[in-house]
């Protein structure tokens, strides 16, 4: 990218110190005259670039040449993804989750249920990849961030019965430690989302949704673990302690597979994630490309049972069921494509622009006026 | 003298901490009255709070080392705030980043100093040491016995021996001379070589060396408190009910050197701290560049940016708290300390404070440091500063000051062992109308001389000076072929002198000349086998080509600055009566006898000649006198000399007329040797527009006569005005007519004032400046200095000097040369530079911005006060043009690079906090931003900082002014700062934002989650680092290998640690500190998150490129020109190219060789000294038998203060200043 090349620079001829050292700096005599070495001599070998227009404007130019076609595969890729989305929160009066969101309220014990139903314009091929997605919801404030033990999420004994102080309030309830503590654990994402599917002639059809294998490889067996390791009976693991505030179940009955329950539960997995940005959607289920042959969502109509158990009117965030398929470049995402198509245009455009300038009014002989 | 220090003392001293605590140095010196001192009574001076004799310049000892230095260290405002913040995350409410995020920055950075400082101290230690372990014998209990310096006590009697330095400032009491003279070199003073005497009182003269008698006097000494006034002291003596008027010529000054004299006494009345020289040194004040100054105000500035950044975003948090996070509190509680939402701002205030703090970085002075030391070691590494005769490389001193030198714009330089070497060699000279002096080679061409020419043999003469060299065979030749004319010239050279001479062994001759040119002179007939052998108050002994000689010396007609010549009347062996005499061209030439004519027309052009090469001239004559006529004169010459009216304008007369019709002989042409290379130098430092001044201790004609030989003044100059005033008034007035002069009767308006409009005045008037196109000199003595120094004159002084292109100040005293560095300090925004290589340049040494020593013979004082040292002025040129350049250059890529790199690693929190609810959370992991500045950027820039080049030294000394950048300050100035803070926000901007835009919705490519904190993390920091090193690479000119390494290896490293950190392995031992467990591989093998990565560092660095090519393309500085001229020419070999050798071409100028005022003809006549020095036989230690004669006479002359200084005519330019330099009575400075 740079016009170079490498120069030893010379030896300097030192005449006039070899004409002054005379005898002193015999070998013989400590002598304190300084060793002759590149280093020393600030006269290190050395690769000097310089921007010219030699190479500035070939970089421009292929950098836009590269930018735009990645930029317009990105592009593509991202509008080959198939991605449909339902806000199930319940703003207005005529959303069937209206009631729901009205009512509810942390204590409540009876849960609140409600079906929304859509339709998909065209048919998702491939694995279906199926996420809630909240607003407004900050999991990147500082004070929830830090209110967490990952000791304690990682099976630590000492740390199960004495959460980290991070953890206040939700550290202990009742004198006994809460088990996982702090406000990320104690957040935990609990609605239940169903998929079905209408047939044309009116049968309802549950679409299995998988829910192993959402959470990071590493999440799932280095940084959560269950305390007791091997020990399954998490009830007794799990002894002397309670449960998040805002939770109706204790850790230790999220799932019935042993595998997927306590802290290495992926769907607290997933949400024990913090999120970056207060928008975000995360990974709930999956729905397994059956066959070949037909697609693994069909066109036609679909209805999204709820089982309504996280409020979000409170601070006017939305909830969002998103289905969606992914390509080798992640989901829909148009932004990466547009920015690249962007940025290799204005390269290209630059490139032009410097061109021209050099041209017109560039001083291409640089060195004919310096004094000699 | 030294007595050599044993470790085990030196170790002593450093572990007794207070010893010399008894003393109260501290005191302030002006709240002394009067000082009463009693001789050898130590209790009653006890009484008072005088300063004993230890100097101390160390800042600590072993104990007090720690918490003086940390108390020293928490006082530089970044130290402090940084131990604020640490106590400040020690809150857990405010606590945004875990406390080792600072500690560890800020223990590296007290440690690095504090080691740095110890080592500075120790040598500080060891050179105290070394002087206050010299000794000295003092009379105790009627005992002499040896005390260390820093024993001995105000009141104490002690003894000096011959070229011993005087301990402290004494009263001298009595010497082993006649009438209590003896003689001291205050070469460490004042700078000036020749030797001073000092008489005792007649009353404590007759103690003589009776120890009894020493041991018994009480006298009590009433004087003045210290001062720093080298040339004035007033007391009283009280002794035996009598009162003795004590002033400045019987004090010996410590710093002073015993010369030619076996013993004295003396009596301390100041010592140690107290003492003139101490006083005159001035505070040892805390240098710092003008760039580190510029780097505490943007400190200061980043830090007003930073509260602005908290309060933003603490405001943001209020309102957050109170739209969102009110409404958050299901999921997010208040915890109990939080009362409300303006409460919580605040906290968060102090919690961005502490997230934010990374713009103001730590290791920054750190790294500042290590470069500075690393260019210091460049410098003492540098072989063509190394001076090999005397085995001596550059040192710097200092380690702060480096990038300074390439902004300096003002050189004041002494003159006397700086440019010159003080040795005056007789170079040329022209017998009978022939000169002698220049080789040619067979075709007849001139020869330059140099260390390979064939010397004159001169081993037929056994009483020869061996370091006597001279290149021109043929007036050997002339010599031996007994041409009466040259040997009449060698004869007058031998006799018309008032030379002393000293025969230790037998043909081993020591001439003692007060002024090194008649030395010269006398030693250069020496060699040609005219020898001066002796002489008594009649006779001069000469060893005449081998056969003795004895001429009876009838009469000296004494040199003085009216005379401008000196003539003597010898009587031959043969009977004949000869005038012979010596002096200035223009005098002789007009009492020739008209039969000379041809002669002097020819010797007129030879002289003119020789002034062109920068040589001192004089013209011999000698004159056959008639006996009748001469017994006459005789007669006449003793009625007028003890006449008691108009005595002095008789004698006059008298020589007057017995000077006349002389035949001319010939004219001699000495070199006042200046170092090797200085004329190049200067003329180099000119072309980078360094203005260069002289401030000089000698007399006016010497320092004109350096002036010209060096380059500094020509003939071609339009003007060169001389400043002799000796009122305030007459000073005035001729600098205002320089100066109106120079501008024309147009502009007449002072420009010097601090108020503030001066920085707007002073770019109009520099480049006013510069429409000066004619050249100009201003030439002041050390008495119109005084005057122009004054609060109201010192702006006309400043204004005119710097019109001048030359300015040279003589007979200056040392704090005048302060003065004048503090003028041109405080009026020009401008660096100063003063070298200089004697006691008397320390003060302007320590006063300018820069100060250079110049490691000469003349003692280590201005070395130790220096901030750089070696061997020869010509280095210099190196210091300022390479390393100073490169320092500077390499300083500011390293400011503004280190700005613009903590700008975009921080400000990506402050994007955050508007998405984060302005909560204080960190993008990075808390190990990213403790490890970023100190592990992952600090090596690459630093190597940047050390190694950087962007013209290699052969251009820098070639293309002069590619310094200039420096002294205009635009490497590094405010406005590159916000350049650099605008691209260090721009990058953090676009850091944030693409991933911002790009992870909204995205998903890895299993479907599972990125968009997470820790991904997005990872993600910035990578891009981050990438882009930082991306801008390393672009910023870095000169790719050694070590930039390399740094660069990749910083690259390598950040990954290493990254993916280590977020190991399992290390997860499994420490879960709560590294949370980030897989994060790295999670999101790092996304080829989503590597085009975010590539994507975001094509953006960074995109416009960067663009504008630094429009800017080289379009408007290229002169170092972008030579670097491609540099590149260009890289494939043939650059030739050396030696800067064109500069010569004066230069017209006839009259120089009178003496640098002494006065004669001592009279002395050497009446003879009086030259018994006394029978009675003492001189000792081998070097003392000059008789020497004293003429010192009592100079000190008789000296009072009358009358010698009448004329300002040596420059024909040059004399018609026109001949109405400027009306001579003027010049005085004796003291």
């Amino acid at each position: 990218m740079m016009a170079s090349s490498y120069n030893a620079k010379e030896e300097d001829g030192h005449h006039s110190v070899s004409a002054a050292s005379g005898p002193s700096a015999g070998p013989s005599a400590k002598s304190k005259k300084p060793d002759n070495t590149a280093f020393k001599q600030q006269r290190l070998p050395a690769w000097q670039p310089i921007l010219t227009a030699g190479t500035v404007l070939p970089a421009f130019f292929i950098i836009g040449l590269i930018f735009i076609p990645i930029g317009i595969g990105l592009f593509v890729t991202s509008n080959n993804i198939r991605e449909f989305e339902v806000d199930y929160t319940g703003v207005d009066a005529s959303s069937p989750c209206f009631t729901c969101s009205q009512t509810y309220s942390w204590n409540s014990s009876i849960p609140c249920k409600c079906a929304v139903s859509f339709s998909l314009e065209q048919p998702f091929e491939s694995n279906v990849f199926m996420y809630y997605g909240l607003s407004n919801f900050y999991q990147n404030h500082r004070r929830y961030v830090k209110s967490r033990d990952d000791s304690q999420l990682n099976g630590d004994k000492a740390s199960l019965r004495n959460p980290s102080k991070e953890c206040e309030p939700y550290r202990s309830h009742d004198n006994k430690p809460i088990a996982p503590c702090g406000a990320i654990a104690n957040s935990l994402f609990n609605d239940t989302l169903e998929l079905f599917y209408i047939d044309p002639n009116g049968t309802r059809t549950q679409i299995p949704l998988v829910k192993k294998g959402i959470a990071w490889w590493t999440d799932k067996h280095v940084k959560f673990r269950n305390p007791g390791g091997n020990n399954f009976n998490l009830t007794v693991v799990f002894q002397g302690t309670t449960k998040p505030v805002n939770w109706r179940k204790y850790v230790y009955e999220l799932d019935t597979d042993p595998e997927n329950n306590g802290f290495v539960n992926e769907d607290f997995i997933v949400w024990m994630r913090t999120a970056a940005l207060p928008t975000f959607r995360k990974l709930y289920r999956i729905i397994q490309k059956k066959s070949n042959m037909t697609p693994t969502l069909p066109r036609g109509n679909y209805t999204l049972d709820v089982t309504y158990n996280y409020p979000v009117r409170s601070f006017e965030g939305r909830k969002r069921m998103i289905l969606s398929t992914i390509s080798w470049m992640g989901g829909k995402n148009p932004f990466l494509g547009i920015a690249y198509i962007t940025v290799g245009s204005v390269c290209f455009f630059l490139g032009v622009v410097l061109l021209i300038i050099h041209h017109k009014y560039g001083n291409r002989n640089n060195s004919a006026d310096i004094p000699n | 003298m030294t007595v050599p220090k044993d470790m085990a003392e030196k170790w002593l001293w450093m572990l007794v901490p207070w010893r010399g605590r008894r003393n109260p140095r501290n005191k302030n010196p002006g709240q002394e009255e009067e000082r009463r001192v009693k001789a050898s009574d130590r209790d009653y001076n006890e009484k008072f709070p005088y300063a004993d004799n230890r100097i101390r310049t160390s800042k600590y000892n072993i104990f007090t080392f720690l918490p003086i230095n940390l108390f020293e260290q928490f006082q530089r405002v970044a130290n402090a705030y940084f131990l604020f913040l640490l106590i400040l995350q020690l809150i857990p409410q405010i606590s945004s980043l875990s406390w080792f995020t600072t500690i560890v920055p800020l223990v590296l950075v007290l440690t690095i100093t504090a080691v740095k400082d110890a080592t500075d101290d120790y040598f500080r230690h060891k050179s105290d040491q070394q002087v206050n372990s010299r000794q000295s014998q003092v009379l105790i209990n009627g005992k002499l016995q040896n005390e260390k310096w820093m024993n001995v006590r105000v009141g104490d009697i002690i003894k000096l021996e011959n070229n011993q330095f005087v301990a402290a400032d004494l009263l001298l009491l009595s010497s082993s001379e006649p009438y209590g003279l003896c003689y001291v070199e205050t070469a460490e003073l004042d700078g000036e070589t020749n030797l001073k005497v000092r008489q005792a009182l007649t009353v404590t003269s007759e103690l003589g060396m009776d120890m009894s008698k020493l041991a018994d006097f009480d006298g009590e000494v009433v004087c003045e408190p210290p001062n720093n006034k080298l040339d004035r002291f007033v007391g009283t003596l009280y002794w035996k009910d009598s009162r003795y008027p004590l002033d400045n010529e019987k004090l010996l000054l410590r710093g002073c050197v015993l010369r030619n004299t076996e013993w004295c006494f003396g009596m301390v009345i100041f010592a140690g701290p107290q003492t003139k020289l101490m006083q005159n040194c001035g505070r040892t004040a805390f240098k710092r560049t003008s760039i580190e100054r510029l780097m505490n105000t943007l400190v200061l500035w980043i830090f007003g940016f930073l509260l602005c950044m908290g309060i933003i975003l603490a405001i943001g948090n209020s309102i957050w708290e109170e739209k969102v996070g009110k409404n958050f509190r299901d999921y997010l509680v208040w915890e109990d300390v939080l009362s409300n939402s303006v409460f919580s701002g605040f906290l968060t205030f102090w919690s961005y404070i502490i997230i934010l703090n990374t713009v103001v970085p730590i290791s920054l002075y750190v790294s500042v440091e290590v470069i500075r030391l690393g260019h210091s070691y460049f410098i003492n590494w540098d072989r063509k500063m190394y001076y090999g005769q005397r085995d001596m490389p550059a040192e710097a001193r200092t380690t702060t000051l480096n990038e300074e030198l390439g902004q300096v714009e003002y050189i004041f330089s002494d003159k006397t062992g700086t440019l010159t070497q003080n040795i005056m060699v007789f170079n040329k000279c022209s017998i009978n109308g022939k000169t002698y002096g220049d080789v040619y080679d067979e075709f007849g061409h001139k020869v330059e001389i140099s260390e390979k020419t064939p010397c004159v043999d001169f081993s037929f003469n056994p009483l020869r000076d061996k370091k006597f060299h001279f290149y021109d065979h043929s007036l050997v030749e002339a010599i031996k072929l007994g041409d009466p004319m040259v040997e009449e010239f060698f004869r007058l050279l031998a006799l018309c002198h008032t030379v002393m001479s000293e025969e230790k062994n037998e043909g081993e001759l020591v001439y003692q000349a007060q002024s090194p040119d008649e030395g010269a002179l006398v030693t250069a007939a020496r060699n040609f086998g005219f020898v001066f052998r002796a002489r008594t108050p009649e006779t001069i002994t000469l060893y005449e080509m081998g056969k003795h000689v004895t001429y009876q010396l009838l009469a000296i007609l004494d040199f003085n600055n009216v005379r401008k010549r000196m003539s003597v009347i010898v009587r031959n062996p043969v009977g004949q009566i000869k005038l012979y005499s010596k002096g200035a061209d223009t005098i002789l030439f007009d009492r020739l006898d008209p039969t000379n004519d041809d002669l002097m027309y020819t010797t007129s052009e030879h002289l003119n000649e020789f002034a062109g090469e920068g040589l001192r001239t004089l013209a011999l004559a000698y004159k056959d006198l008639d006996e009748e006529y001469f017994a006459d004169w005789m007669k006449r010459l003793h009625i007028a000399s003890t006449t008691l009216e108009n005595r002095e304008e008789l004698l006059a007369s008298l020589y007057e007329e017995i000077e006349q019709d002389m035949m001319l002989l010939g004219a001699t042409a000495i070199e006042d040797k200046l170092q090797e290379g200085v004329a190049e130098t200067i003329a180099c430092l000119t072309l980078s527009s360094i203005k260069i001044w002289v401030l000089t201790g000698d007399k006016l004609e010497t320092a004109m006569n350096i002036g010209y030989s060096c380059n500094m003044l020509r003939d071609d100059m339009n003007e060169v005005f001389i400043i002799t005033g000796h009122t305030v008034l007459e000073v005035q007035q001729q600098l205002r007519r320089a100066k109106e002069q120079i501008l024309g009767s147009g502009r007449e308006t002072a420009n010097c004032s601090k108020d503030a409009e001066k920085t707007e005045q002073y770019r109009n008037d520099s480049v006013f400046e510069e429409t000066i196109t004619s050249e100009y000199a201003l030439i002041i003595n050390g008495h119109s200095l005084a005057h122009a120094l004054e609060a109201d004159l010192e702006c006309l002084l400043l204004d005119t000097a710097c019109l001048c292109k030359t300015v040279v100040c003589c007979r200056v005293t040392p704090l005048q040369k302060a003065q004048v560095v503090e003028l041109v300090k405080k009026y020009k925004r401008a660096v100063t530079l003063a070298i200089g290589d004697g006691a008397n340049d320390v003060s302007m040494i320590k006063t300018a911005h820069i100060g250079v020593g110049i490691s000469g013979q003349e003692g280590m004082q201005a070395v130790l006060a220096s901030d750089y040292s070696f061997a020869q002025f010509r280095y210099l040129q190196r210091l300022l043009l390479v390393h100073g350049r490169w320092s500077y250059y390499r300083m500011c890529r390293f400011l503004c690079y280190f700005f613009y790199k903590n700008f975009a690693f921080t400000l990506v929190h402050f994007w955050f906090g508007f998405f984060c609810g302005f909560s204080a959370q960190t993008v990075y992991d808390q190990w990213f931003i403790t490890l970023f500045n100190i592990v992952y950027t600090s090596l690459p820039v630093l190597a940047m900082g050390l190694f950087d080049q962007d013209v290699n030294e052969q251009n820098s000394l070639r293309q002069p002014k590619l310094y200039e950048p420096g002294q205009l300050n635009l490497l590094f100035n405010k406005r590159q700062f916000f350049m650099c803070t605008l691209q260090g926000i721009y990058t953090s901007c676009v850091l944030f934002f693409i991933p911002y835009g790009a992870f909204s919705n995205t998903v890895r490519d299993d479907g599972s989650h990125i968009a997470d904190q820790q991904s997005f993390a990872v993600t910035i920091a990578t891009s981050l680092i990438i882009v930082v090193s991306v801008q390393i690479g672009l910023d870095t000119n000169y790719w050694t290998a070590v930039n390399h390494f740094y660069i990749w290896g910083s690259l390598t490293v950040y990954f290493s640690i990254l993916f280590a950190m977020h190991s399992d392995g290390i997860f499994r031992i420490f879960p709560s500190h590294f949370p980030f467990i897989g994060t790295a591989r999670n999101s790092l093998t996304q080829t989503s998150v590597w085009l975010v990565i590539l994507l975001t560092a094509v953006i960074c660095v995109m416009p960067v490129v663009a504008i630094r090519f429009l800017r080289t393309d379009l408007y290229p500085t002169l170092s972008d020109k030579v670097r491609h001229m540099q590149q260009a020419s890289r494939k043939q070999r650059p030739q050396e190219q030696n800067l064109k050798r500069v010569r004066r071409t230069s017209s006839r100028r009259s120089a009178y060789a003496f640098s002494h005022q006065e004669g001592y003809g009279e002395l050497i006549t009446s003879g009086k000294n030259m018994k006394a020095a029978r009675l003492f036989p001189a000792p081998p230690t070097g003392r000059i038998p008789g020497s004293s004669s003429w010192i009592e006479s100079l000190l008789k002359k000296r009072t009358e203060m009358a010698s009448g200084a004329a300002v040596g005519p420059l024909n040059g330019s004399a018609e026109r200043s001949k109405s400027e330099n009306t001579p003027v009575q010049q005085q004796h400075i003291d």
